[in-house]
């Protein structure tokens, strides 16, 4: 199926990438070795998220132009998508692993409600922040000693682990929230909160923090050893990997994770409420599936993740946006997964 | 021939009552290819981790390089330079070659950053050394889209790049065509060409008495022959060899045969 490709590619480009015949690689190289076909099949599961939004957002734009042309609708989706962003991304490595948590939600409140208590003491938001990071990554160790010492399925533990923390915050706050009214003065929130040029500040951190995960992923030892674990854990175990200690790490990331996502929605809201992160659940885990990482372990994205994230967040106010009624968003949140699920099948071999 | 990597001398292992291996003595000497013949239940597989250091011996003497070893161990059998591939388990198959190469040892600058430009270079060198060259595949090609053949070339490789000096093949030609036990053939021989020696393990006698320049074939925990490569003429003389050491009588039907054709 390549060879008729080979020569097109390799023409009128092949010359000015100087890439392909680089390095002592030289014995190797292939036509079909050009650096644009290998960044498409190397990025195919992301780039096939980017064809899926690219759709749905023409779709949108064509059933109501005026509204998808305003940056109010892009303002508003802007604000809550980093918090969403900061879970996607560890849960890909997650999922990569060959594991599952859906303990997230409740971290998320938990580290944030800790973030609440430092503030409303009268401490400084950055300590605030600090503790916060450390109550995830203190519930991510627990919660992956649990699962992997404990030799207990992620899936159900995790979501056992949901309900136990969730639980706990709502018998010991009865259901009170907490209003931080003196956070927009602080120094805190102009770093991670205010606006620059009309865009809500979080999306750069956001940003920030998927490109060093896509970098953690794919450059670094940890992204190098989650995927070797998620894939053949046997091997890896007998080439010296630390297979218990990778497992407990990626569960360690997500508590991370969550630890930012939920600080900032309360810095978004000025309130913690005994609920926060709850909402999150659904929407999170899709965007790592829609964004084309499969379950079955050893492979993914983390911007195809990022991607998914948009995608998802861009349903529930492009429905509305483009004048179909409320009752449409779930419709269409369950067609867009079918669909991407559908494409990346087909768009990914599964090697056994 | 060169330096004696490793000689087991009068190993035994039992589980309980039942001897596995009763008395075997096996050497290996650097640069040669022994192939270790025997049907199920001989007592290969016993071997193998005795070698690897997964499994102690119940009593006998392990030497390497001419030196007496005391507690023997997986680590001491990794020191000693002992590398075993087994066949199908051993690849993360959704992963790149150079990722299969470098699992658990990865090359790293500071912090933990992966060097990536160094790990393709390196792989390259590797699976040039064992004449794994290919317009094909690059070091980034997926371990899932090689053949059989091409995935012992990687395990090869990677066992090489582990300062392997002898490496274990545990049957790495079964389920193989005869295309890519050929290709596999062609990568024991560049290992043997560099110096490294190869314990080839294998049930299909044509294979091995190809490969190899020693046999040893094992029976029921012993070794039943060891022999040079110059003194036997055939592979049939080693399969008729094996059948005699199976069914020290003949075959029933074939003896009766042999008889009638001889009068």
């Amino acid at each position: 199926m390549s060879k008729a490709m080979e020569p097109d590619l390799q023409t009128p480009l092949g010359t000015a990438s100087g890439k392909v015949a680089k390095g002592p690689a030289k014995e190797w190289s292939h036509p079909s070795n050009h650096w644009l076909r290998g960044f498409v099949l190397d990025n195919r599961a992301s780039l096939g998220t980017l064809a899926v939004f690219i759709v749905m957002m023409a779709v949108f734009m064509i059933a109501n132009p005026t509204v998808f042309t305003t940056w109010y609708l892009y303002s508003s989706v802007l604000t809550t998508l980093p918090v969403a962003l900061f879970v996607v991304v560890p849960l890909v490595f997650v999922v990569t692993c060959g594991e599952i948590d859906l303990s997230f939600p409740a971290t998320m409140g938990f580290a944030s409600w800790v973030f609440a208590l430092v503030v409303q003491a009268g401490y400084d938001p950055f300590i605030g922040i600090a503790a916060a990071l450390l109550t995830g990554t203190l519930l991510g160790f627990l919660v992956g000693s649990l699962v992997v010492y404990g030799g207990l399925s992620s899936l159900i533990a995790t979501l056992g682990m949901n309900f136990l923390l969730r639980g706990l915050i709502q018998i010991i706050n009865e259901g009170r929230s907490t209003a931080l009214t003196g956070l927009a003065d602080s120094s805190a929130y102009k770093i991670f909160s205010s606006q620059v040029w009309g865009i809500p500040v979080q999306v750069f951190w956001a940003i920030a923090f998927v490109v060093f995960s896509a970098l953690l992923y794919n450059r670094h030892r940890f992204g190098a050893q989650v995927k070797v674990v998620g894939d053949n854990p046997d091997s890896a175990r007998q080439m010296g990997i630390d297979v218990k200690w990778v497992r407990v790490k990626v569960f360690v990331f997500v508590g991370i994770g969550a630890a930012i996502a939920g600080t900032f929605s309360v810095m978004i809201n000025f309130t913690w409420w005994p609920t926060a992160g709850d909402g999150y659940l659904l929407p999170v885990l899709a965007s790592v599936f829609v964004g084309g990482t499969p379950t079955w372990g050893g492979i993914g994205t983390v911007v195809g993740g990022a991607i998914g994230a948009v995608t998802v967040s861009f349903i529930q106010t492009g429905v509305v946006a483009a004048g179909l009624s409320g009752f449409y968003v779930q419709f269409f949140n369950g067609l867009i997964i079918i669909l991407s699920l559908l494409g990346h099948k087909w768009n990914q071999a599964r090697y056994r | 021939m060169g330096e004696r990597i490793i000689e087991l001398r009068d190993i035994k292992k039992s589980y309980g009552q039942v001897y596995a291996l009763g008395g075997v003595n096996l050497s290996v000497d650097r640069g040669e290819v022994v192939g270790l013949i025997g049907d199920n239940g001989a007592g290969k597989s016993t071997l193998i981790k005795i070698l690897s250091g997964v499994v102690k011996p119940t009593s006998g003497e392990i030497l390497v390089r001419d030196k007496p070893v005391t507690g023997w161990s997986a680590a001491r059998s990794r020191d000693a330079g002992i590398e075993t591939v087994f066949q199908d388990r051993a690849l993360a198959v959704q992963q790149t070659i150079v990722r299969n190469i470098f699992m658990g040892r990865e090359l790293t600058s500071f912090m933990g950053w992966l060097k990536v430009d160094k790990e393709i270079e390196e792989a390259s060198r590797l699976m040039r050394e064992i004449g794994f060259t290919s317009k094909v595949f690059t070091p980034h090609s997926i371990v899932g889209q090689l053949s059989g053949g091409e995935r012992q070339g990687v395990a090869i490789a990677r066992a090489i790049y582990k300062q392997a000096e002898l490496i274990i093949l545990d049957e790495p030609t079964t389920a193989l065509s005869l295309t890519e036990t050929a290709k596999v053939f062609h990568f024991v021989r560049q290992v043997r060409a560099s110096g490294r020696s190869i314990l080839f393990i294998g049930h299909n006698i044509h294979h091995v008495f190809d490969i190899a320049d020693r046999f040893v074939v094992l029976d029921r925990g012993k070794v039943a022959l060891a022999t040079d490569r110059n003194e036997v003429k055939s592979a049939e003389d080693l399969i008729n060899f094996m059948e005699d050491v199976a069914h020290p009588g003949g075959l029933p039907g074939l003896h009766e045969d042999a008889e009638q054709g001889a009068q």
